[in-house]
C-alpha cells in the first residue's frame, strides 16, 4: 500500500486540480455571459452589427488579441480613440463613440471574450436551436363543469322521481277511494318556486358581486398597439435588460415607456427583422417585423437610406396604449419595488420575455397586492454588510432576530398592509 | 396677580354656557330632509313606493355608470427624453418670488414639467427658507385661467387679439412720434431690468421712469433723505434688538419684507428655558394688527396721533423736542414705560414706524439715533430695496397726463386706476394719453383702459434677477415653458429701444460678465442667490430736520369727524394682488378669522355707542350671542369728506382704539381679474389722500348704522372645544420664572390620579390597545412663541395636499376645508375683554393621537393607526358617517359636503337642488388649467369623504424611499412637512421621535417646562406637542382651575385627602 500512496496523492491532486480548472473555466464563461448581458448586449450582438460592431472574431481584429489593449479601450474609449486610428474609423462607421465602462477589469474582459468565443464555437457546431414551445397547461376547471353537469342530471332525476312518486300516490289514493285535493303541478308548487328563487338569487348574487368587484379590472387585457412590438424578440431572444428601456423604474414611481430616441439607439442599425421566429398577432395573422420597424422610422422621422441626415429632434412620440392601470387613489412606485424591494419585473408583469404583444397577467387588485406584501421579505439588513441599511432603525426586529423570535422581516412587518402605505 | 381668560369670541367670554349651547351643533343650519313631518313615515311625502323607485333607479344608474367601457388610456413617452428629467420624479429649481418689489427667494418643485409647489430657499440668509402666504399661493397665479393669453390691442371698446409683429411695429411708431414718454412701474428690484430701462430711456429723450407703489413708503424714503442717509431704506435687524418699539408698523404682517422681519424677530423671541430671556416688543397702533397680536405690550391711539407718540418718546429720551400733551392716561403711561425701556437698552433697541408721513419718520429717525440703533440694529451698509416709489411723482404724472403732456404711458406692475386715491382722475387723465401700453399679466383696472396689452410672463416662466437688499441678488429661472403667448416686458422694452436681443440673452450676458464665467453663473442660478458684502456708503445721521418735523406734526390736519379710518393690508390680500388668488381669499385673516371679504373693524365701545351692541355686558347675552353666532353682521355707513358714502359690515375686535375703524385695502376688484376677485369686498383706496408730499392712509370719518346686515364668512367659531381651556397655554415671562412648573405639575397631577401604577397612560386608565411602532414614529412640535399667525403654513398645506377651495357660501355654512387652521385666542382679564393683554396663535391640525378617539368610532375602519404613529385616513374606504369628526376633541377633521374637486364619478354633481349651487370659484378651481397645480402624489377627494392632516405622508414616504434607494438610514430633517417648510418663524419641528439625536427630540428635551399637549387630561396621547406662549411682561398670572376635565378636582383635593386621613378614626 505504501508505494501506492504518492501515486494516489498525485492522482487526487490531479483530479482535484482538473475539477477546479474546469470549474474555473465554467465560472469564467458564466461570468462572461452575465457580464455580456449587463454591459454589452444593449449595443452589441455577437453575430451582427447593431449600434456597435458584431463581436464575433473580435480577437482577430486590431490589437484586441491583447486584452490589455481591449481593456484600455473599454475603460476609456474617448481617451483611447484620441491616439488610435482604428477606433476613430469605428466611430465614423457607427456614428457614435462607445460608452465607457471604467469599472470593467481585465478579468471581466477575459470572461466576456471567452463567452463570445464559446458562443461562436457553439453556433458553428450546431445550427440554430429549436424554439422552446410553450407548455399550455390544461385547465383543471373542466372538472368543475363535469361536476356541474352531474349535479344537474341528478337534480332532474330527483324531480322526475318525486313527480312519479306523487303520481303513484295519487293513483293509490284513487284506488283506495281517499279524497285528496287535486295535487298542485310542480310549476305552481310554492316550495319549488321558493327553492328555485333562492337558487337563482344565490347564483345571480354571486355573479353580480363577482362582476362588480371585477369592474375596471383588466386581466388579460391585450390591446392592439400602434407598433407591433414584441417583448419576446427584444427581452427574450435578444435578452435586452428590462432596465435598458425602462430605466425609469429604477429611479421613480413610473417605469415609463422608452422614448423614441432609445428605440433608435439600436434600430438605427437594425433595419430589418430577419432571423427571429415568425410573429403573429392575437388573431393569428402573420406580422411583418421589418414593416413594423418602418413604422418606428416614421415616428422617428428616420430615413434608412439617408441615415446620416436624421434629426432626432423632429421625432414624434408614439401613442402607446396603456395596459397596466391602477386606480387614481393608489400610489405605486416602481423604484420602491424594483430597487428597494429587489422585486423582479416578471413577478407582476408575468413571463414578459415570452410575450409578443404584452398583456396584463396579474389582477392588479388590492387583494393581490396585499397577499404579496404578506409573504415578501424585505431586504432586511441582518448585519451591517447585508441588505438595505435603511432598516437599521428597526431595532426591535434586530433584537427579535438575535433572540430567535423571528427569522425574517416581511413587508407586512414594516407596515406594508397599512392604508397609507399606498393610499394618500 | 391676575387671572387670564382665553377666548375666541365674545359669546365665550361673557356667557360661556349659552354660547356653548349654540355652538354645540357643528353646523347651525337645519339639515335638508325633505318630506318628513310629524305624521310618521307612512304619510311622508316620499312614501315606500317612491323609495323603491329611487332605489331601483339609483341601482340601475350606478350599474350603468360603473359598467360602461373602461376607457382606453394612452401612455405617451417623450420623443426625445431630456437627460436629467425623470418622469414621475420631482425636480427643484431655485427661483425668486417677485411681486411689486416684494422679494422672497424660493425653490419651485417641478413635477413632470409643472411647478406645483413653492418652498423657501434655505440658502438665503435673510429669509432662511421662510415664505409668506402670498409666496406660497403664487404658484396658483401661474395657472390662472384669467391671464392674458395674447398680445392685444383695443379696437373701439373691446380688445382684439393681435401679433407681436403688429404690436412692436405699432408701438415703436407711436413711441417715435410721442413726446413725454413715461414708463410707470411698481418698484423695480431687478438690476438687469434697471439697466434695460436706462437703455430704453436713452433711446427716447425726454422719457421718464416713475415707480409707484400701491401702499407707499415715500414718507420713509424722504425722511431718510432729510436725515442725511439718502433716499433709501435701511436693513433692520429685529434679532439684535432687546427692545422693539413699533409705531403703526405691521412688520410681521405687511411692512417691508415680513418674512425677513419674522426671521430676525424670532431670534429674540425663542426662549432658552434654562436662562429665560426674550426681547421686549411694544406696539403702538390704532387697530389690532397681526404684529400687535404678537406684542408684549400694546397701546392704542388714533391713527393721526402717531406723530405725537413719536414726539413724546423723543422728548422723553433726550428732551430735544417739547413733550406734546397726550390726554389718554394709558397711552401716556405706555410712552413713559417705553422711554424707560429704551433708555436702559441703548444700542440694543429698534424703533420702526409704518407711517407714511415724512415728519413722523424724521422723528423716528431721531429716536433711533438717540437710542443708538444706527450701526447696531439698523444697518445702512445693506439697504432694503423693496419700495422706491415717491408719491409726488405719481401725483405730478396724473396732472401732466391731464394737461396732455404725456404722449405715451407704458405701465408695468403699477395699477393707479385701482390704488391711486383719486382713481377717477387717473382714469380720465389716461384717456388723454395717445399711446398707452400695459404689460399686465391680467386684465387689471389699469390694463383694461390701455390701448395695447403686451402681457408679461408669470414669474415662474421668467428669467430674471432681484436685488432685495444691496449686495444680495436672488435669481429667477423658468420652471415651465410659457403657457401662453406672453413675452417678458424687458424683451419688449429692449425691442422698442432698438435692441433685438431677448431678455434671456441679455440677462445671461449681464451676469456671466459680472460673475466672470459661465460656471459661476450656472452656480448662481442653481443656488438661486448670491450674497456679497456691500457698503452703500450712506451718509451720517443729521438731525436738522427734526424741528420742522415737530411743527409739521403739530399743524397736521386732524379732520372734523369723530372717528378715524385707518387702511391696512391683510397678510393674504396685501395691496390687492392676492385678491384674485382663491387660496388667499379663503385664508382666514389672523385676527378677524374672516375669509372672502373686507369689513370695518370697530372697537367694543364704538359698537355699544353706535349699534347698541354692548358686548362687555354679561346681562346682554341674547343679543351678544346672536352677534357672535350668526354670520350676518350689522352694516355701517362711513362718511368721509369729499367721498361717496361707503357701506361695510362690521366686526367688533377687542383691543382697538375706541375711535378707530380699520378697513383692509385690496378688495373690490374688477370683473376682468376673474371670478375670485370680482364682487368681493369694496375698494377703499379712495379713503387715502395726498397731503402735498405723501399719501396718508388714514382719514377722519363719521359713521352711522345702515340698519341692515351683511354676511361675513368667519371660521373661528366653527370648531368649539366645548369650554375646555387646556387647549392653549400661555404665560408671562415673569410668571414663568416664578412658577416654571405649572405645566409639569398639571401633568404629574393627572398621572398621580389616573396612572399611578406605571406613570404611563398607555398602560393605565386606557381602553386602547398599544400600537407597535418598530421603526419610525413621527412627531411634531410647535413653538407658539415663534408663531405670528401669518398663515404661510395654511396655504402651504392647501397647496401640498390638494385641499379644495369651497367659496364664501360654503364657509358661511361652516364647510371650510383647511387641514391646518390657526386658532386665535384673545387674552384678557375675565371682566374686561376690551383690555387686551395679548393674542395667542395656535396652529391646529390633526394631532395624530396614539389613543385616537376617531379611530374606534369608524364603522368601516377607514381611519386607523399606522406603525409610524400616524393616524391614517383611507379616503376610498370612507363612507361618510362623520362619526370620527364628531368624536375628535380638536375638531380637525374636514368633510367634503359637496363635490368641491370635480372628482365624483358623475359630472355636474356640483350644483345640487337641495344643498344649493357652489360658488363660481369652485368651478374656477376645477378648470383644466387650474387643475395643473394639483399635487399628483395626493388623491383628490370626492364628495362624502372625510379628510384631514396626514403629516404630509407623501413627503415622509418619499424621504423613506430615497433613503432606501441609497441603502442608508433616514436622516433627520429629510422629511419636512409643508407647513414646517413654509414657516418663517421656524416654529414647527418635525421628525422621527425614535431617533435619539433628532431635532424633534432635542426640542422636546430642551423645553420640558413649556412643552404641553392639547387637552392632556383626555389621555389621547397626541403626537403633536406645543411649547407654551410666553409674553414678556412683569405681570404674574395664575391660571384658575380648569372648568372641565381632570384638573377640576384640584381645588377639592386637599379637603378630600383630609377626609380620607380622618376616615380610619371613625372605625
Amino acid at each position: 500500500m505504501i508505494p501506492c500512496k504518492p501515486t494516489a496523492t498525485k492522482l487526487t491532486l490531479f483530479i482535484l486540480s482538473l475539477v477546479v480548472f474546469t470549474a474555473f473555466n465554467k465560472v469564467s464563461a458564466q461570468d462572461g455571459k452575465a457580464l455580456f448581458q449587463a454591459k454589452c448586449q444593449s449595443c452589441h450582438n455577437i453575430f451582427k452589427d447593431l449600434t456597435g460592431p458584431a463581436l464575433m472574431g473580435l480577437e482577430e481584429r486590431h490589437t484586441w488579441s491583447d486584452h490589455k489593449e481591449l481593456l484600455a479601450w473599454i475603460n476609456n474609449p474617448g481617451g483611447y480613440m484620441a491616439k488610435d486610428a482604428y477606433t476613430t474609423g469605428l466611430k465614423a462607421k457607427f456614428g457614435s463613440v462607445m460608452t465607457g465602462f471604467p469599472d470593467v477589469t481585465l478579468k471581466d474582459v477575459d470572461a466576456i471574450v471567452s463567452y463570445i468565443n464559446s458562443e461562436v464555437a457553439n453556433r458553428n457546431k450546431q445550427p440554430q436551436g429549436e424554439q422552446t414551445g410553450e407548455a399550455v397547461s390544461k385547465s383543471s376547471s373542466q372538472n368543475a363543469v363535469i361536476f356541474g353537469v352531474i349535479s344537474l342530471i341528478l337534480a332532474i332525476i330527483a324531480m322526475v322521481l318525486m313527480q312519479v312518486n306523487s303520481n303513484l300516490k295519487k293513483m293509490s289514493d284513487d284506488a283506495e277511494g281517499i279524497e285528496r285535493p287535486e295535487p298542485v303541478p310542480f310549476y305552481r308548487n310554492k316550495v319549488y318556486i321558493a327553492m328555485i328563487a333562492i337558487f337563482f338569487f344565490i347564483v345571480g348574487g354571486y355573479f353580480v358581486t363577482k362582476g362588480a368587484i371585477g369592474l375596471q379590472r383588466q386581466v388579460n387585457y391585450e390591446p392592439k398597439q400602434p407598433i407591433y412590438y414584441s417583448h419576446k424578440v427584444h427581452a427574450g431572444i435578444n435578452q435586452i435588460n428590462c432596465l435598458y428601456c425602462h430605466g425609469n423604474a429604477w429611479e421613480s414611481k413610473s417605469a415609463a415607456i422608452p422614448s423614441v430616441n432609445v428605440c433608435m439607439n439600436c434600430h438605427k442599425a437594425i433595419q430589418s427583422y430577419e432571423k427571429g421566429p415568425k410573429l403573429y398577432d392575437e388573431d393569428g395573422n402573420e406580422i411583418n417585423g421589418t414593416a413594423e420597424i418602418q413604422k418606428l422610422y416614421k415616428y422617428a422621422g428616420f430615413d434608412p437610406k439617408n441615415a446620416a441626415a436624421w434629426d432626432p429632434s423632429k421625432a414624434k412620440p408614439i401613442e402607446w396604449v396603456k395596459i397596466h392601470n391602477l386606480p387614481d387613489h393608489v400610489f405605486f412606485s416602481h423604484a420602491q419595488h424594483v430597487r428597494a424591494g429587489n422585486v423582479q419585473c416578471q413577478t407582476c408583469h408575468g413571463e414578459i420575455t415570452a410575450m409578443d404583444e404584452v398583456k396584463q397577467v396579474s389582477e392588479l387588485s388590492m387583494g393581490w397586492c396585499v397577499n404579496c406584501h404578506r409573504q415578501t421579505k424585505v431586504q432586511f439588513n441582518y448585519d451591517s454588510t447585508k441588505g438595505n441599511q435603511f432598516y437599521s432603525i428597526y431595532e426591535k426586529f434586530h433584537n427579535d432576530i438575535k433572540n430567535g423570535k423571528m427569522d425574517s422581516v416581511t413587508v407586512k412587518d414594516i407596515g406594508g398592509l397599512e392604508c397609507q402605505k399606498c393610499h394618500y | 396677580m391676575s387671572q387670564n381668560k382665553y377666548w375666541q369670541g365674545f359669546g365665550q367670554v361673557n356667557d360661556p354656557e349659552n354660547f356653548q349651547k349654540k355652538v354645540q351643533d357643528e353646523f347651525q343650519e337645519e339639515l335638508p330632509f325633505e318630506g318628513f313631518d310629524d305624521k310618521g313615515l307612512a304619510d311622508a311625502k316620499a312614501p315606500r313606493r317612491d323609495f323603491l323607485k329611487y332605489l331601483g333607479f339609483s341601482t340601475a344608474a350606478a350599474t350603468l355608470a360603473a359598467s360602461c367601457k373602461v376607457p382606453v388610456r394612452k401612455a405617451i413617452p417623450f420623443a426625445n427624453k431630456p437627460e436629467n428629467i425623470i418622469p414621475g420624479d420631482a425636480k427643484y429649481y431655485a427661483t425668486t418670488y417677485v411681486q411689486d418689489g416684494d422679494v422672497i427667494p424660493v425653490v419651485a418643485k417641478v413635477r413632470d414639467g409643472r411647478p406645483i409647489k413653492i418652498e423657501g430657499n434655505t440658502l438665503a440668509s435673510f429669509t432662511r427658507g421662510g415664505t409668506s402666504a402670498r409666496a406660497q399661493a403664487s404658484v396658483l397665479d401661474l395657472y390662472d385661467m384669467y391671464r392674458t393669453t395674447h398680445p392685444k390691442r383695443k379696437v373701439g371698446e373691446k380688445f382684439e387679439e393681435t401679433t407681436y409683429e403688429f404690436v412692436d411695429k405699432a408701438i415703436a411708431e407711436g413711441l417715435t412720434g410721442a413726446s413725454g414718454i413715461v414708463l410707470l412701474t411698481s418698484t423695480v428690484v431687478s438690476p438687469t431690468t434697471k439697466q434695460i430701462i436706462t437703455e430704453f430711456l436713452a433711446k427716447y429723450p425726454g422719457s421718464r421712469h416713475i415707480q409707484a407703489d400701491a401702499v407707499s413708503y415715500s414718507g420713509m424714503l424722504l425722511a431718510n433723505e432729510a436725515s442725511g442717509f439718502g433716499r433709501k431704506i435701511p436693513s433692520y435687524d429685529f434679532g439684535a434688538a432687546k427692545v422693539i418699539v413699533s409705531l403703526d408698523a405691521d412688520f410681521l404682517g405687511s411692512w417691508l419684507n415680513p418674512v425677513e422681519n419674522a426671521v430676525g424677530y424670532g431670534k429674540g423671541r425663542k426662549i432658552d428655558e434654562k436662562k429665560p430671556e426674550m426681547s421686549k416688543h411694544f406696539q403702538f397702533e390704532g387697530y389690532l394688527s397681526t404684529t400687535g397680536a404678537s406684542a408684549d405690550e400694546r397701546f392704542t391711539h388714533r391713527p393721526s396721533e402717531t406723530g405725537l407718540v413719536a414726539q413724546a418718546i423723543l422728548a422723553g429720551l433726550d428732551g430735544s423736542v417739547a413733550a406734546p400733551a397726550i390726554a389718554d392716561a394709558k397711552l401716556k403711561a405706555g410712552i413713559a414705560k417705553v422711554v424707560t425701556a429704551l433708555k436702559s437698552n441703548t444700542g440694543a433697541s429698534l424703533v420702526v414706524s409704518g407711517s407714511n408721513d415724512v415728519n413722523v419718520q424724521i422723528l423716528v429717525n431721531a429716536i433711533n439715533n438717540a437710542v443708538g440703533a444706527y450701526g447696531t440694529t439698523i444697518s445702512w451698509a445693506s439697504t432694503s430695496n423693496y419700495r422706491a416709489g415717491i408719491d409726488k411723482d405719481l401725483v405730478d404724472l396724473v396732472a401732466q397726463m391731464e394737461a396732455g403732456q404725456v404722449g405715451a404711458l407704458l405701465v408695468y406692475g403699477a395699477n393707479p386706476a385701482y390704488h391711486f386715491p383719486d382713481a377717477e382722475k387717473f382714469k380720465a387723465a389716461l384717456k388723454k394719453v395717445k399711446l398707452s401700453v400695459s404689460f399686465g399679466e391680467k386684465l387689471d383696472e389699469t390694463t383694461e383702459l390701455c390701448g395695447y396689452i403686451v402681457p408679461n410672463h408669470n414669474y415662474l416662466e421668467s428669467w430674471g434677477d432681484a436685488e432685495p437688499k444691496s449686495g444680495v441678488v436672488s435669481f429667477l429661472q423658468p420652471t415651465i415653458y410659457p403657457l401662453f403667448k406672453t413675452r417678458p416686458y424687458q424683451t419688449s422694452l429692449l425691442k422698442w429701444a432698438g435692441n433685438n436681443t431677448d431678455y434671456e440673452t441679455y440677462f445671461r450676458n449681464y451676469w456671466t460678465g459680472k460673475l466672470g464665467s459661465d460656471e459661476a453663473f450656472e452656480k448662481a442660478l442653481q443656488d438661486g442667490i448670491i450674497e456679497q458684502a456691500s457698503s452703500t456708503g450712506a451718509g451720517a445721521y443729521n438731525g436738522g430736520a427734526v424741528s420742522t418735523a415737530v411743527s409739521g406734526i403739530a399743524s397736521a390736519k386732524k379732520g372734523s369727524g369723530k372717528y378715524e379710518v385707518v387702511l391696512y393690508q391683510k397678510v393674504s390680500i396685501g395691496t390687492g394682488t392676492g385678491a384674485y388668488n382663491p387660496w388667499l381669499q379663503e385664508l382666514p385673516d389672523p385676527i378677524s378669522k374672516a375669509t372672502w371679504d373686507n369689513y370695518a373693524l370697530i372697537s367694543m365701545s364704538m359698537a355699544k355707542e353706535m349699534l347698541g351692541l354692548d358686548l362687555a355686558n354679561k346681562n346682554n347675552e341674547r343679543e351678544n350671542n346672536n352677534y357672535e353666532y350668526h354670520p350676518s353682521k350689522p352694516v355701517i355707513k362711513i362718511a368721509v369728506a369729499g367721498q361717496k358714502e361707503l357701506e361695510l359690515p362690521i366686526l367688533v375686535i377687542p383691543g382697538m382704539n375706541a375711535n378707530t375703524i380699520a378697513i383692509a385695502v385690496g378688495y373690490g376688484r374688477n370683473e376682468g381679474l376673474g371670478k375670485t376677485a370680482a364682487g368681493v369686498g369694496k375698494n377703499v383706496y379712495n379713503l387715502a389722500s395726498f397731503n402735498g408730499s405723501t399719501i396718508t392712509y388714514s382719514t377722519s370719518a363719521d359713521i352711522t348704522s345702515a340698519g341692515r346686515k351683511e354676511k361675513i364668512a368667519q371660521t373661528q367659531i366653527h370648531n368649539s372645544y366645548e369650554g375646555r381651556v387646556e387647549v392653549v397655554r400661555e404665560t408671562t415671562l415673569a410668571s414663568f420664572i416664578a412658577n416654571p412648573n405649572e405645566i409639569t405639575d398639571f401633568r404629574q397631577d393627572l398621572l398621580d390620579k389616573y396612572a399611578k401604577a406605571n406613570n404611563d397612560f398607555r398602560k393605565d386608565a386606557t381602553l386602547y390597545g398599544v400600537h407597535d411602532m418598530p421603526g419610525l414614529k413621527w412627531g411634531m412640535n410647535i413653538d407658539m412663541n415663534a408663531c405670528y399667525g401669518c398663515g404661510a403654513c395654511v396655504v402651504a398645506c392647501h397647496t401640498e395636499n390638494n385641499v379644495p377651495v369651497v367659496g364664501k357660501s360654503e364657509v358661511l355654512r361652516f364647510h371650510d376645508m383647511h387641514w391646518l387652521r390657526i386658532d386665535r385666542y384673545f387674552v384678557s382679564d375675565e371682566n374686561n375683554p376690551d383690555d387686551l393683554k395679548g393674542v395667542v396663535f395656535q396652529p391646529m391640525m390633526c394631532q395624530h393621537c396614539d389613543n385616537a378617539p376617531c379611530e374606534n368610532v369608524c364603522p368601516v375602519a377607514a381611519t386607523n393607526h399606522s406603525s409610524e404613529g400616524i393616524n391614517q385616513m383611507a379616503y376610498n374606504r370612507c363612507i361618510g358617517t362623520r362619526y370620527c369628526a364628531n368624536n375628535c376633541p380638536f375638531k380637525v377633521r374636514r368633510f367634503n359636503w359637496a363635490d368641491y374637486t370635480g372628482a365624483d364619478s358623475f359630472p355636474n354633481n356640483q350644483d345640487q337642488k337641495l344643498v344649493g349651487k357652489l360658488d363660481p370659484v369652485v368651478h374656477q378651481m376645477n378648470d383644466e388649467l387650474t387643475r395643473m397645480v394639483l399635487n399628483p402624489d395626493v388623491t383628490v377627494r370626492s364628495r362624502g369623504v372625510m379628510e384631514k392632516c396626514s403629516f404630509c405622508i407623501q413627503r415622509t414616504q418619499a424621504a423613506k424611499l430615497q433613503a432606501k434607494k441609497e441603502g442608508r438610514p433616514l436622516l433627520d430633517g429629510e422629511a419636512k412637512t409643508a407647513c414646517q417648510q413654509a414657516c418663517a418663524g421656524d416654529a414647527i419641528v418635525f421628525g422621527n421621535v425614535h431617533d435619539k439625536d433628532s431635532q424633534i427630540n432635542k426640542v422636546r428635551n430642551d423645553n420640558p417646562k413649556r412643552m404641553f399637549q392639547v387637552l392632556e387630561q383626555l389621555h389621547v396621547l397626541p403626537n403633536v406637542t406645543y411649547l407654551s406662549k410666553v409674553r414678556n411682561t412683569e405681570e404674574i398670572v395664575t391660571h384658575g382651575e380648569a372648568e372641565h376635565g381632570g384638573a377640576e378636582h384640584d381645588a377639592t383635593r386637599p379637603a378630600a385627602a383630609g377626609e380620607h386621613a380622618a376616615e380610619p378614626a371613625h372605625h
